[in-house]
């Protein structure tokens, strides 16, 4: 968005939305793009849609990164998107992780949701995955 | 020269108190964007009147959990704030992992709070410059309270006292070894020290031997520093606390001494933000112009010292005046 020297980290949100209980992978993740040169703003579980937009414009992120186990996804990530669209943000990507059934993830992609990541994911793809979409946000 | 020009839209939107250009604004202080000049000329005469307070210690003391239990009292007492929170960068991918919003638990829809991560990107000077143009944004917004959150080590701790009016230390029982060898640095930041995790053993101890410490280095600026016991798990102490802060904010004002403190704090920004400019413009002709690459040369093949080319550099032309 503002980055306006090519040496300005790349800044992602990574929360963990709804009530289960441990994020374990959120973090994993975290650590590999922080390895890969990303400013990661971790903030923990049990996020509200409204806590993780609000927590996006503050840190004024390029993208945002969600993690989930709970099943809650098909409520909650549209939600997000579309209170980003609210605040006209709606141009932060938004990629998403966890266990979430290929006729959900078609749905998730059409409602906005830029990349999804299952559990086979390798850390590689996503740090690849998060700087091109990064990338063209920018 | 631009001083009555019209002022930066971005500055104007910050003062009207617009979250979004706050938050932009500080992406640019962190990239070094030559923009922010304009901006931070125009906000500087709406800045100085906010208490900046800053939240400094070893890892993992507990201030971020703090720092959540100061900003709900200050909301209780209505009083807004901002926080920026610094963490260190890694040396090895320049990424970094800023969790200190993990411990953050406030309503979603509550204007009165503001909340940024900071990454340290760099060396220490630039932090410190970083935090402090960053602190001054929030209080141009408007924000009755700045919290700085630092983690306590070298440099850093040290550039606390040039940015806040109040520097509380936080430290945690059992850490009595790292007190006394950290102790003349700590005595020189510490306004106030917080002994968190009162809730373990041995921190009544703690907290006495710190007011003992504290009252043999009492004296400086007439200012002997607080003790106050915290937790933050079993919630006791927050209180008191800020008690302790607003009693040296009120020290400050009563002694003369937030004015004198204050003039301390922007000659030595002067002096940086001059050292910056000089030494990066004296690198580049140190390498360029042909009479002083032949000082540089005298010095490498041993013909005069460092310090005589220096001397030669500052009576001649390298300086203009
Ligand atoms: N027992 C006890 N644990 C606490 C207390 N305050 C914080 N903690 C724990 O200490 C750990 C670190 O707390 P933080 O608030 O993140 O500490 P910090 O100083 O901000 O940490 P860094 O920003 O990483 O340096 C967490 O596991 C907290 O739950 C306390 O009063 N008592
Ligand atoms: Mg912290």
């Amino acid at each position: 968005m503002n980055r306006t020297s090519k040496a300005a980290p790349i800044r992602v949100l990574i929360a963990k939305p709804g009530l289960d209980g441990h994020d374990r992978g959120a973090k994993v993740v975290a650590r590999a793009l922080r390895d890969a040169g990303f400013e990661v703003i971790y903030a923990g579980l049990r996020q509200t849609p409204e806590e993780i937009v609000r927590a996006a414009l503050e840190e004024d992120v390029d993208l945002i990164g969600l993690s989930i186990l709970s099943g809650a996804h098909m409520a909650l990530f549209p939600k997000v998107l579309a209170l980003l669209k609210k605040e006209k943000a709606g141009d932060i990507p938004v990629f998403a992780g966890g266990i979430i059934p290929d006729e959900d993830a078609r749905r998730l992609k059409k409602a906005g949701i830029r990349a999804i990541f299952g559990p086979g994911t390798t850390l590689q793809e996503i740090v690849t995955t998060a700087q091109r979409l990064a990338r063209s946000a920018a | 020269m631009t001083r009555a020009a019209r002022m930066p839209p971005a500055a104007r939107a910050i003062l009207d108190g617009d979250r979004r250009a706050l938050a932009r604004v500080i992406s640019q202080v962190e990239n070094r964007d030559p923009k922010v000049a304009a901006i931070s000329r125009a906000l500087y005469p709406k800045t100085g009147g906010t208490p900046i307070i800053g939240i400094t210690g070893p890892l993992g003391v507990g201030k971020s959990s703090l720092i959540n239990l100061i900003v709900a009292r200050l909301r209780e007492l209505d009083r807004s704030v901002g926080v920026v929170a610094v963490d260190p960068s890694s040396p090895f991918s320049g990424g970094s992992v800023l969790g200190d919003r993990i411990r953050f638990e406030r309503r979603a829809d509550d204007a009165g709070v503001f909340f940024r991560s900071m990454a340290s990107r760099g060396e220490a000077g630039g932090v410190a410059a970083a935090t402090r143009e960053v602190a001054r944004l929030m209080d141009a917004a408007g924000f009755d309270v700045v919290l700085v959150e630092t983690v306590g080590s070298g440099q850093v701790d040290i550039a606390i006292r040039d940015i806040a009016s109040t520097s509380v230390v936080v430290l945690v029982p059992h850490l009595g070894d790292e007190v006394q060898t950290l102790k003349a640095g700590l005595f020189e930041i510490a306004d106030v020290f917080c002994v968190n995790k009162a809730d373990l053993p041995g921190a009544d101890l703690a907290r006495k031997d710190l007011s003992e410490l504290v009252g043999l280095g009492a004296g400086r600026s007439g200012w002997t520093p607080l003790v106050v016991s915290t937790s933050t798990t079993q919630p006791s102490g927050v209180e008191a606390l800020w008690t302790a802060v607003e009693t040296h904010e009120r020290f400050l004002d009563s002694s003369g001494q937030r004015g004198i403190e204050e003039r301390r704090r922007l000659s030595a920004e002067i002096v940086e933000l001059v050292r910056e400019r000089v030494g990066r413009e004296l690198s580049v002709r140190l390498d360029r112009d042909p009479d002083l690459r032949k000082v540089v040369d005298d010095v490498v093949s041993r013909k005069i010292d460092p310090r005589e080319a220096a001397e030669r550099l500052e009576r001649g032309s390298a300086f203009r005046r």
